[in-house]
């Protein structure tokens, strides 16, 4: 066998100048050939490490193995046994923080880990072009409800498909995906790429009814009433808001309205689409996670000339990915590091004008063991901005929460679940996901799901 | 579908689940095809046992004139609701209604059941001229006394529902107030209200995406809080809501809209 080369495979991506101005998928993805290169670099441990990282434990080195040997309909198997939506997590998981990062070979030195994500994309793309086979199961075991069609009401209900349940998942808005569909942008995440993820799982007999806002449109006791048991897994959609003076100024957005314009609405194809997004020069985005990463840069190819993102800590604390960050910067989008903004300055029309931030400076760590920032007394500074973007985070919405009294919530707002088993005071009633955790990543979601599905299955066998 | 003056019109759309669950002041979002954007809309009245809703709407831009182009039997592309807060019905005593405009569609339901929650209802009807003067006899059924102003004296008196406002608060007491129509309208309204220290309710239309509480494209300022229109609202006490933000919120888009709706109006043109 060849010897290993230190790093991984390369990969082809649209380069920085052209992908400023489209929405096209930045990584191109590996082809068959470059696949079996990469594969052929993994050790093929005996007790591999990145299955115990993975949060849905793919048997990793055994799809590799189906790779090298060029056998994709047995890679594929392999991973479908583990993951219902695997061309979406190895996009967007952070597998550097996960399945790569105790990867043995990445553990030595000068090696790159195997690009694991890169190699689950390949297969999982392959499986896409492939044409979908309706599965017909008898659905004798159960009905259960799932509210929400994120990545982990769509894990837990191909899961319970599989298993013999007839599942039926409410989604609020006109389209499934949760996150998948309205958050990450189509250069990230190509939205037809979701759209067959989510029709392989429709093809499992999953019907997902759009338009049910549950809570408002159905109520927690009919679907109490209709079902064996129910899986909420509704997310963490509603922004914070800072809060500082010119919240209420035009060129104001929370990231969430931001990027639901753009992917969910098209924004970006207006006036072919309905629905408008404002054409801004100057771009201030406030955050350093993956979020603030998709709104700048999703900013820059709206036509901006000038993004800037705001983060009050330094660059080694920033959250956002890795690869994010790099693709960031080839981008050319700017960085103000430990600055934090205090007050939105607008004109005598209501638009803004201007983003007042002030200097940090880092001081003792926190509970979360990152230091904390403080400002820095008379640091003032000024960035001219025609709109800027919160990306601070986002909490529990509460449409769902405030008409069902009955289900515990701990002190952070989000649903009062058990780690180990999904369940929550009420019987019969699982959550997961965002709701349950607070914003995280989509894997942890499905995993989350695929927890629910197992504790479900248990619940409805028992009780029958 | 039923044209009730130039630019409005009234429409019954097949919706069980919505129909089942509404109450008077929560609204819809409506997409009209694969392209379109989502637009907020009152739900005025409905049938559950036909599983209809009806809303009523007043052609300004894009959406709103394809909407009018829907026939009987064609589908929308999506209809999601009931959302929002159901507007804040008890027994009050006297009450006074203010509707303006299109607004009138979105004040009925409340009068309805203001009524029928035992309250004495005063109802004062604004429109520019005769022809937009909306749902008038249904508004009577459920009223104790109507006025109608207009703007040119077509019908009722002539001039605005503040002065037929400021006219009842003279003669009696009033409980409770409402004011639902243009914003310009709610505003001055408020004042007026204020001036007598009467608290009046207004329903906020601000610009909505989701509708769902998940963008804050819909904020306002009510108080000193930041509130979301789509699930705190879309009722609030007049006196508590930031109006010049609002005024200036509600226009951001108006470049675009323009822009959309010129468009479409060519395409139409073109294709004669």
């Amino acid at each position: 066998m060849a010897k290993r080369s230190y790093t991984k495979t390369y990969m082809p991506e649209q380069a920085p100048e052209t992908r400023m101005h489209n929405f096209e998928e930045v990584a191109l993805g590996y082809d068959l050939e470059s696949g079996k290169l990469e594969a052929s670099r993994c050790l093929q441990c005996k007790n591999a490490p990145c299955i115990d990282a993975c949060p849905v434990m793919i048997d990793i080195p055994g799809f590799i193995k189906a790779i090298e040997d060029g056998d994709m309909p047995k890679a594929y198997e392999i991973i479908a046994r583990y993951s219902n939506l695997p061309a979406i997590c190895g996009r967007v998981c952070p597998q550097e923080k996960q399945c790569e990062m105790v990867c043995r070979l990445g553990r030595n030195k000068r090696f790159e880990p195997v690009a694991i994500g890169k190699l689950e994309r390949l297969v999982a793309d392959w499986a896409l072009e492939q044409p979908i086979e309706e599965k017909s199961t008898a659905f004798d075991k159960g009905k259960v409800a799932v509210i929400g069609s994120g990545p982990s009401g769509l894990t837990a209900a191909g899961d319970l498909a599989k298993l013999g349940y007839d599942v039926t998942v409410y989604e609020a808005l006109h389209a499934p995906g949760g996150v998948l569909t309205y958050g990450i942008p189509e250069f990230r995440l190509p939205k037809k790429v979701v759209r067959k993820e989510i029709a392989i799982i429709e093809a499992l007999g999953v019907k997902i009814e759009t338009n049910v806002v549950v809570g408002k449109t159905i109520t927690m006791d009919e679907i109490q009433q209709n079902f064996d048991a129910c899986y909420i897994a509704v997310g963490a959609g509603a922004p914070n808001f800072m809060g500082i003076p010119g919240t209420g100024l035009n060129g104001v957005y929370s990231s969430s309205e931001y990027l639901t314009r753009i992917n969910l609405m098209h924004g970006y194809e207006f006036p072919k689409y309905d629905t408008p997004v404002h054409q801004s020069k100057n771009v201030v985005v406030i955050g350093g996670g993956n979020v603030a990463m998709d709104a700048a840069r999703s900013a820059r190819r709206m036509g901006a000339d000038k993004v800037t993102i705001v983060y009050r800590r330094s660059e080694e604390e920033l959250p956002a990915r890795e690869e994010e960050y790099h693709h960031s910067l080839e981008e050319k989008i700017d960085y103000s590091w430990l600055s934090n903004p205090t007050e939105y300055l607008g004109n005598d029309k209501g638009e803004l004008v201007g983003v007042k931030c002030i200097k940090m400076a880092l001081g003792e760590p926190d509970d979360s063991g990152r230091r904390r920032p403080v400002p820095i007394p008379d640091s003032e500074f000024i960035i001219e901005a025609d709109m800027v973007i919160e990306a601070i985070g986002q909490g529990a919405n509460k449409v769902l929460l405030d008409t069902f009294p009955e289900l515990a919530i701990n002190k952070w707002g989000y649903i009062d679940a058990d780690e180990e088993s999904c369940a929550t005071s009420v019987p019969g009633i699982f959550a997961g996901g965002d709701i349950v955790t607070g914003a995280a990543t989509v894997i942890l979601a499905m995993g989350a799901g695929k927890l629910a599905a197992k504790e479900i299955d248990m619940y409805v066998t028992n009780k029958k | 579908m039923r044209q009730l003056s130039e630019k409005q019109f009234e429409m019954w759309v097949s919706a069980p689940r919505v129909a089942g669950k509404a109450k008077a002041g929560q609204f819809v979002i409506l997409r009209t095809t694969e392209f379109g954007e989502r637009i907020p809309l009152t739900i005025v009245q409905t049938d559950p046992e036909e599983g209809l809703v009806e809303i009523i709407f007043q052609v300004i831009g894009k959406s709103t004139a394809e909407l009018a182009t829907f026939k009987e039997g064609d589908s929308l592309h999506d209809f999601v609701g009931p959302l929002g807060m159901p507007a804040n019905v008890k027994k009050y005593g006297t009450v006074l209604l203010v509707g303006g405009g299109v607004g009138i569609a979105a004040l009925y339901p409340i009068i309805k059941e203001l009524k029928k929650a035992g309250n004495r209802v005063l109802t004062i009807l604004g429109a520019k001229t005769k022809e937009l003067v909306i749902l008038e006899e249904e508004c009577r059924k459920y009223s104790d006394e109507l006025i109608i102003m207009t703007d040119d004296g077509s019908l009722g008196e002539k001039g605005l529902v503040t002065n037929a406002m400021e006219k009842v608060f003279a003669r009696e007491k009033i409980d409770m107030a409402w004011a639902i129509g243009p914003s310009i309208m709610m505003k001055f309204a408020t004042m007026t209200a204020e001036k007598s220290g009467v608290p009046v309710y207004v329903s906020l239309n601000p610009i909505m995406i989701d509708g769902t509480g998940m963008c804050g494209g819909c904020r306002v300022t009510v108080g000193d809080a930041i509130k979301f229109a789509c699930v705190d609202g879309p009722e609030f006490l007049g006196s508590e809501v930031n109006w010049d933000e609002f005024l200036l919120r509600s226009k951001q888009y108006g470049h675009e809209e323009a822009e959309s709706f010129e468009a479409y109006q060519k395409e139409m043109a073109d294709l004669g």
